[in-house]
């Protein structure tokens, strides 16, 4: 399939919140250029966990960068609630990441200089549909819901790792977006603590009715979502 | 505020004692810019006022005549045609025949705010000590005149000793300048006497009535004003002026005033900006050259805040990647770095300001007793907002020059290169 024949109508599902097809990606340049995706496609329903699983190197990640609109595809299309976004400029895939998508990243990635109420507002305040009492009520809700509801006003220096991860698990569902991606979000942190985040993620999200696709290398987490996508050398297997 | 100013704040303050740097070379830049600005133009102004005050913005003087064109005329005969040549030009003839008539004509001119006409000759003057040479002014001083030398020179307030009503009143009084005095051991009530030529026997008598100081070496030490009628008589002059002294009510005009009065009234017109004009480039090579050296500063500034922006780009790359992914655009992030030198500016350039204020005013609280060019007991400055204008634009358009390499590449990082951690 070609961009001039890659439409809305292609997505016709509703329930499929993101859907990509023949993605290809190269990384690298001159003799170091590898072929990292080789046409793979991928389709998440809100709703359902999808795990893609796989050994390093194979594109998970990769993969997962191009589902969130942060990398661009050399080949293959990718439909975001059933719009064509892989050809779309800089502007409208920032603006469907900051609408659409949520990342929880293995590293947290928080913005230390501000408190774990005013990291949360951070992707609301961008979008700005809410008043600022409004936006700081639902922080404070979505702090709450992952367990530190009384650690508002710590700054990310003063709090642990897996508080610091479950701050950005809460900034992630901020915008209430259709899509969460997560990207070993649990690669960091100890059993009890990994346990306690994808639980929170998944519980979340699945209220919310959302699609989460998350990388892992942790079988336990895998075992545990909803569906298991395996890769291997840049191509689901 | 914004959120993009909110995270600029958060960044500067987090990185606060980096900007140090920056915020002080941009206060100690705008400050010194003003100082100097203020120092420099203090000369340059009471410059200006002390010339205007004593020999006014324009000296109308010698008559112009065009000289003969070459001329030449041909015959039949080859033999017959002939040719004059003249060297082309003006003729200059001293003095001006009938001041009364010229400054009616000055009248029609409306940035004229005064005038008075002046009879100049070069003396020699004997005091019971020694004699010398100085320059006589015969000046009119009929209060009845709205011609009065006195509205056009600021000599009445330049007395430094003796009487000038003394002056005024009577005849055979005159006014000798500080310099002259102390040469000849003369104070007021002295008697002196004054020839036109070394040889003439014919030498008169008159009074000290008071010493005035300019201030101007170069008048202090020569001029001598004694009555027009007076020096009218002494050089047998009935009617003539050496030249008129004209005052203008905007004195930046002088140039095009005066081109306008040599062109219609047929004698030589000299504006103050050229008779000073070698003193006035030596105050505008100073100012700019002092702008130009407190401007490093400001410099200095510049490249500081942008290798201070540089190094918050570098440390900040995974939160600018996580701003993107949250729907933040370039511009955006573009933003939160040029708010960051903009705050860093309002801050230096309000401090530099106030720094520059402060030091004008305690500068010119120094004593300062100077002669020379002119006279002042104090460090002359100006206060002029133009100087603050200046350092602030000046501080702006480097600091923002500076900020913007950093806030561009802030702005070009993508975010899926930094996460992956592959940008560069």
């Amino acid at each position: 399939m070609n961009a001039a024949t890659a439409t809305a109508a292609d997505a016709p599902d509703p329930q499929i919140a993101i859907r990509c097809e023949g993605l290809h990606r190269y990384l690298g340049q001159g003799e170091g250029r590898v072929h990292v995706l080789r046409g793979v496609s991928f389709e998440a329903k809100r709703g359902q966990v999808y795990a893609i699983v796989g050994p390093s190197g194979c594109g998970k990640s990769t993969l997962l960068y191009l589902l969130g609109l942060l990398d661009q595809p050399d080949k293959g299309h990718i439909w975001i609630d059933r719009h064509l976004m892989s050809n779309s400029g800089d502007e409208a895939r920032t603006a469907a990441r900051g609408e659409h998508i949520g990342f929880v990243f293995q590293f947290h990635f928080l913005m230390q200089e501000f408190t774990s109420l005013e990291n949360v507002m951070m992707p609301m305040r961008k979008l700005g549909r809410l008043s600022v009492e409004a936006m700081a009520e639902r922080a404070r809700s979505l702090l709450t819901a992952v367990g530190l509801g009384d650690k508002t006003h710590r700054l990310g220096t003063q709090l642990s790792g897996g508080e610091q991860q479950r701050v950005a698990v809460a900034r992630a569902l901020a915008n209430q977006p259709a899509i969460i991606l997560a990207d070993e979000p649990t690669g960091n942190l100890d059993a009890k603590n990994s346990t306690i985040v994808f639980d929170l993620l998944t519980r979340l999200a699945k209220e919310n009715g959302q699609a989460i696709v998350l990388v892992t290398h942790n079988p336990e987490i895998a075992n545990r979502c909803d569906v298991i996508r395996p890769m291997r050398d840049g191509l689901f297997v | 505020m914004s959120t993009n100013l909110q995270i600029a704040f958060r960044f500067l303050v987090a990185k606060r004692r980096a900007m140090l740097l920056s915020l002080t070379c941009t206060v100690l830049g705008v400050g010194f810019f003003i100082v100097t600005q203020a120092t420099t133009s203090g000369f340059q102004d009471l410059f200006i006022k002390t010339l205007l005050e004593t020999d006014g913005a324009i000296r109308i003087q010698d008559e112009i005549q065009d000289t003969m064109r070459s001329m030449a005329a041909a015959g039949n005969d080859p033999k017959e045609s002939f040719q004059i040549e003249e060297k082309e030009g003006r003729k200059y003839i001293e003095g001006i025949p009938q001041p009364a008539l010229l400054m009616e004509a000055l009248r029609s001119f409306s940035n004229v705010a005064g005038m008075a006409e002046v009879l100049h000759a070069n003396v020699f003057i004997t005091s019971s000590f020694k004699e010398d040479t100085a320059q006589l002014y015969g000046i009119n001083i009929d209060e009845s005149s709205i011609d009065n030398f006195f509205h056009v020179s600021d000599l009445s307030s330049q007395i430094v000793a003796g009487d000038l009503g003394d002056f005024r009143t009577n005849p055979n009084r005159i006014l000798i300048g500080t310099v002259l005095a102390r040469r000849l051991q003369v104070a007021p009530g002295d008697s002196i006497q004054i020839k036109v030529s070394a040889s003439q026997a014919d030498q008169r008598r008159y009074k000290i009535a008071a010493v005035y100081e300019t201030g101007v070496e170069d008048i202090d030490k020569v001029r001598v004003f004694m009555h027009l009628e007076d020096a009218r008589s002494l050089l047998h002059k009935p009617t003539e002026a050496s030249y008129i002294q004209v005052t203008l009510v905007d004195k930046d005009r002088a140039p095009a005033d005066a081109a306008r009065m040599q062109l219609t009234l047929k004698h030589s017109a000299a504006p103050w900006q050229q008779r000073e004009a070698v003193w006035l480039t030596v105050f505008r090579a100073l100012k700019v050259s002092s702008a130009l050296t407190t401007s490093i500063f400001t410099l200095i500034a510049g490249i500081a805040m942008g290798s201070t922006l540089f190094m918050i780009v570098m440390e900040k790359t995974k939160e600018i990647a996580i701003l993107r992914s949250m729907g933040y655009t370039p511009r955006d992030i573009s933003s939160i770095f040029i708010w960051q030198a903009a705050i860093v500016l309002l801050v230096g350039c309000l401090a530099g300001c106030a720094l520059g204020a402060g030091v004008t005013y305690a500068v010119n609280q120094i004593p300062l007793p100077l002669r020379g060019i002119f006279k002042t007991n104090v460090f002359p400055v100006t206060w002029l907002g133009w100087h603050y204008f200046w350092a602030v634009f000046v501080a702006v358009v480097v600091v923002m020059i500076a900020s913007l390499i950093p806030a561009r590449r802030a702005a070009r990082l993508q975010p899926g290169d930094v996460i992956r951690g592959t940008a560069q």
